[in-house]
């Protein structure tokens, strides 16, 4: 060992590096995470002993079960919205021709650089009481007063949508990228129809792309705090928003903690789906 | 059929730019309802820019996207390039930890670096906002050179090796051109990334280093604010340069 870092003193600084930089602001602040969901609220130091499961406990206090379930559930509608318009738009994006795709491509991931709070707060100027969609609605003889659009669930979804589509869709993109032609005519002369080829070979070889998107979405979607708190009011929180309020104005620590670890566990098994499903597809492909 | 999935690809399209259109033009409305065309004026920029503590926000955020982003780059230069060339105990682990960081929700990230930073008694501003944006920029910094290095000639710091140069010349002479495209990419999303995080910032920063996407966000929480338009304005044409150069310069090295 010692041989080595005199045989090569610049691999060894950059390995230090590295790990010291990956254990002390990322391995470190999990574990104090993880310890602080099991410990005792104190107002003045945030958290003390004694060790116990209070803050688990809290988590299915009908109150936060409720804001948790109404979390999960405009999470889990956003993704199925992303996924619904995501999966043909990809589709269609790898069918258009190579010199055209870069710019489609480009055109993707400008909102990804742009600010997302900017574009939510474009989302109010469209959405609000005597704003665009209002406006033209009624112009147009739809609605004869302006209909309440802004602080709902409803704006909330949209927001969540509009900000995390293009993650839905670049993983997508890229597994239908890879989908290649011959196989769809090989379903075709082996006599499937367009629909036994969609369910039997196009959606499984498609599956870790809908995973990567999925996991890509949801996650955010459960922790974009700013959304509801510029188009939702104060019904429509997400998890994000519990556990921000916990940590920076009720003071509860073991409790936002906990909350948090809920999203890293979710996390976690959607990874490992994920996996599973490419492992899967890597076994029959070979 | 054709001409059914190219009118869904525009819609699409259609829907994710309108907010955007709608920002841009309001920008310049006169209006001050910020609803209604009240004909065209650039007070909005005018005001931003005679608003003084927007103005400090503003360099503020830019010193801390230009030191994040440099200090990512090094790093995460760094460690691709470990993760490249050497093997080593835990490689596995360490390109775990990275997927992890960048997979997991930035609010898991931000309200663990809080804890560590009250833990150790840091003063939340400025040092603590540099460690938690390197951090969330690492994982995107090596992801790009990584990508860089797999399409490269092993031979090269072979032969290097071969003719007597040490590993530190070079990786200074032989990888560091060669992964410069991918260093310029890297650094300039490193910089997009920390220009834009709301999430991470409102946890770890203080009062005495307020950056741009806060002040915007305690602007747009209540109401419409009509400022907010030109400066979004302005941070979308920035993006816009960033992500050019970026293409550019990664589209140029491929030829």
């Amino acid at each position: 060992m010692m041989r080595s870092i005199k045989q090569q003193p610049f691999r060894a600084a950059v390995l230090v590096l590295v790990w010291g930089w990956l254990l002390f602001l990322v391995l470190a602040p999990n574990m104090l995470v993880v310890g602080a969901s099991v410990m005792t609220r104190n107002p003045s130091t945030f958290i003390s002993l004694p060790l116990n499961l209070e803050a688990y406990r809290q988590l299915f206090n009908p109150l936060y079960l409720d804001v948790f379930l109404h979390s999960l559930y405009m999470a889990a509608l956003t993704t199925l919205i992303c996924l619904l318009i995501g999966y043909p738009f990809a589709w269609a994006l790898s069918r258009v021709e190579k010199n055209r795709q870069m710019l489609l491509i480009f055109l993707l991931i400008v909102p990804f650089w742009t600010n997302s709070l900017v574009r939510t707060y474009a989302l109010k100027l469209i959405l609000a009481t005597n704003g665009l969609l209002n406006s033209a609605l009624m112009s147009l003889g739809v609605i004869d007063e302006p209909a309440q659009l802004l602080y709902t669930e409803g704006a909330v979804i949209v927001g969540l949508v509009y900000l995390l589509l293009p993650f839905m869709i670049l993983p997508l993109y890229s597994v239908f990228e890879d989908l290649r032609q011959d196989v769809l005519l090989a379903s075709h002369d082996l006599g499937a129809g367009r629909l036994a080829t969609f369910k039997n070979v196009v959606v499984p070889l498609t599956l870790p792309g809908v995973l990567a998107g999925v996991m890509l979405v949801l996650l955010p979607a459960m922790g974009l705090f700013f959304v509801p708190d510029i188009l939702g009011g104060s019904r429509n929180l997400l998890v994000g928003n519990v556990i921000k309020n916990q940590f920076l104005d009720a003071r509860n620590w073991p409790f936002g903690a906990a909350a948090s670890i809920v999203l890293t566990l979710t996390m976690a098994l959607l990874m490992f789906a994920h996996r599973l499903s490419k492992r899967r597809l890597g076994e029959e492909g070979a | 059929m054709r001409w059914l999935s190219r009118s869904y690809l525009a819609l699409v399209y259609l829907l994710l730019y309108v907010p955007i259109v709608v920002l841009v033009v309001f920008s310049f409305n006169d209006s001050r309802t910020g609803y209604s065309w009240g004909g065209l004026s650039l007070r909005w920029y005018e005001s931003l820019f005679n608003n003084h503590a927007m103005v400090q926000a503003m360099w503020n955020s830019l010193w801390l996207a230009l030191t994040a982003a440099t200090v990512s780059t090094v790093i995460g230069a760094l460690t691709a390039l470990a993760l490249h060339r050497y093997r080593f105990r835990g490689k596995r682990v360490l390109n775990g930890m990275l997927f992890v960081v960048m997979m997991s929700p930035e609010i898991v990230l931000a309200i663990s670096l809080l804890g560590l930073f009250l833990l150790l008694g840091l003063k939340l501003g400025y040092v603590s906002l540099l460690l938690a944006h390197v951090t969330f920029c690492l994982p995107f910094v090596v992801i790009t050179v990584m990508a860089r290095l797999s399409g490269f000639d092993e031979r090269l710091p072979e032969a290097a090796r071969d003719l007597g140069a040490s590993d530190f010349t070079m990786t200074r002479t032989v990888l560091i051109p060669v992964i410069m495209p991918a260093l310029m990419a890297g650094w300039l999303l490193g910089f997009t990334l920390s220009m834009d995080d709301v999430v991470v910032s409102t946890f770890v920063s203080g009062p005495s280093y307020e950056i741009l996407p806060l002040r915007i966000y305690s602007m747009v929480r209540v109401g419409l604010k009509p400022e907010v338009n030109a400066l979004g304005t302005l941070l979308l044409v920035f993006s816009l340069v960033m992500l050019m150069l970026s293409q550019w310069i990664l589209s140029r090295s491929k030829q």
